[in-house]
């Protein structure tokens, strides 16, 4: 690991004035548990890392009227731990479940699982966010993602990167049409929609998510909406490891909406799905909205799997929101 | 500078003074470079590193200090440097639990941290659970059940079934299970870590 220089301020403000708006050059550190090992396997490799574990403000849970102001740096422990999340938002319990690993719920956060960078084997091997950067003498360029064994690859979006978003949270709470605040230098805040955090790389210059080196989300923000929700997560163990497909599903008065994880360089929207559930979910609704959420698939050589995984997660998540509440 | 402006005296501190502070030091080793380039707003005062500094650690109830670079992970420290070797490095990676500690009281893998990170912090140990001639219901529990085989992992499965047991005295074995999740063992020895755990609760209660 290189070395780097450290500081963990008390205010925000004060942590994005430390950080660097070259891509690269500085670190956010909230709980540090993919940041250290990635910087570890050289993945990245910062000057500086500035640790947001003193900066109280965006540590845990509101209620702001009849919405949830989340922290960014409430940790997946706190948040799993809350009776009123437990009760309206069955579906981010799920996902916080499915973690696996209470080592990794009592120090990573909402914010540090939302930005996590990708499992690809590839990347995490340092051929690049487009496994395209092999660096081996016969290695002629093209992408390992596409080449090699992507069993765990995109089947949708795929044509530019094949990595998936690796965030538990993100489909639930895109479902439940929460946004994110974000925060850079000279106290300017944003608030926008956590699926706008995500992106898929067009270039090898480009991040999985579109924020700055020194932007910060600071919050969460879950609107109340009343919507029955649920999660279904497609899982090899039930330990730490990252699902293969998830579903979440968030049926309100307004009508469904269907978010796929681990099946795109982001998390995946399927406004068709929603669409099929409409306001009525019964078995027939909940496998209709699973065909339409796998429709238009590009499966790679190795993960045409997925697909018939993406209409099962689909219905069973429909139907665990139908059972909610 | 503008920034300097808005800054109260006193409240931490100008690029300017930084500039003067790192002076000598760190000018020939390219840190200037990353002032002078970006607009990086500094903080002389909190920013350490990349050298050694001195921390103090709260390990097993007791003050230890350690002078580490901000990138030493808390395995290492612990290890490396303050010779508790009770936590064991395995993947290093954050997956296979073979360093938990409690920090906290909470179980964390102390090889995705960074020891600055646990400074202010209770750091228990496998060492603080129990010694040889006094091991702790649960250590008890794991020869009793014959749970561990080559041994190597027992130490993080050690911590992490104390976290469960501090947190719940009636754990079912899907609780276990749950609360292992974080944890491999290559023998596989789970069957009789999962008794072990949930005989130990028992035990605690002085129900055995």
């Amino acid at each position: 690991m290189k070395a780097f220089e450290y500081a963990a301020p008390g205010d925000l403000d004060d942590a994005i004035a430390m950080l660097s708006d070259a891509p690269g050059d500085s670190a956010v550190m909230a709980g540090g548990t993919d940041l250290v090992t990635s910087m570890k396997q050289g993945l990245v490799s910062p000057n500086r890392v500035v640790s947001l574990r003193n900066v109280k403000a965006i540590n845990g849970i509101q209620e702001a009227g009849p919405d949830l102001r989340i922290g960014a740096a409430t940790t997946l422990g706190e948040l799993l731990g809350h009776s009123l999340v437990a009760d309206l938002y069955p579906s981010i319990t799920t996902a916080v479940k499915g973690i696996g690993s209470p080592q990794l719920m009592s120090v990573g956060t909402v914010g540090g699982d939302l930005l996590q960078a990708p499992r690809c084997w590839y990347y995490r091997n340092g051929m690049g966010l487009l496994a395209d950067d092999a660096g081996a003498a016969n290695f002629d360029g093209d992408s390992m993602a596409v080449e090699g064994d992507n069993r765990y690859h995109a089947i949708f979006d795929n044509k530019t990167a094949q990595f998936v978003s690796a965030s538990s949270l993100a489909p639930a709470l895109i479902a439940l049409g929460a946004n994110a605040v974000v925060r850079g230098p000279k106290k300017a805040e944003r608030e926008i929609a956590v699926a706008d955090l995500f992106r898929t790389p067009s270039s090898s210059d480009e991040r999985e998510h579109v924020l700055k080196g020194n932007e910060v989300i600071s919050h969460i923000n879950i609107p109340a909406s009343g919507a029955k929700n649920g999660t279904y997560e497609v899982r090899t163990r039930q330990g730490l490891d990252w699902p293969i497909v998830t579903a979440s599903v968030a049926i309100a008065s307004s009508g469904a909406k269907v978010v796929l994880g681990h099946v795109a360089p982001t998390p995946w929207v399927s406004d068709a799905a929603g669409k099929a559930l409409g306001g009525k979910v019964d078995e027939t609704s909940a496998a209709k909205a699973g065909e339409e959420a796998a429709n238009g698939a590009t499966p790679l050589s190795h993960n045409e799997y997925k697909v018939t995984l993406v209409k099962v997660a689909v219905k069973r998540a429909a139907m665990a929101a139908a059972a909610h509440g | 500078m503008p920034t300097d402006e808005k800054k109260p005296p006193g409240s931490g501190f100008s690029r300017r003074n930084f500039l003067k502070t790192i002076g000598a030091g760190a000018a020939a080793t390219g840190l200037v470079r990353e002032v002078a380039d970006t607009a990086v707003v500094e903080a002389a005062s909190d920013v350490q590193g990349p050298g050694e500094i001195s921390i103090t650690l709260n390990i097993n109830g007791k003050s230890e200090k350690v002078s580490v670079e901000p990138r030493v992970t808390l395995l290492d420290a612990l290890r490396n440097r303050l010779d508790h070797t009770g936590s064991k490095k395995v993947c290093d990676r954050g997956t296979c639990g073979a360093c938990t500690i409690l920090i906290d009281g909470q179980p964390a893998y102390s090889c995705s941290m960074l020891a600055v990170e646990a400074e202010g912090r209770k750091i228990t140990t496998v060492e603080g659970l129990g010694t040889p001639e006094q091991l702790s219901a649960l250590q008890e529990s794991f020869i009793e059940h014959d749970a561990q085989q080559c041994g190597f992992c027992t130490p993080g499965f050690i911590v992490a079934g104390t976290a469960l047991l501090n947190t719940n005295p009636n754990p079912t074995a899907d609780d276990v299970n749950e609360a292992l999740g974080g944890n491999l063992c290559r023998c596989g020895t789970y069957s009789g870590m999962v008794p072990a755990i949930m005989e130990a609760a028992k035990a605690m209660k002085g129900g055995a």
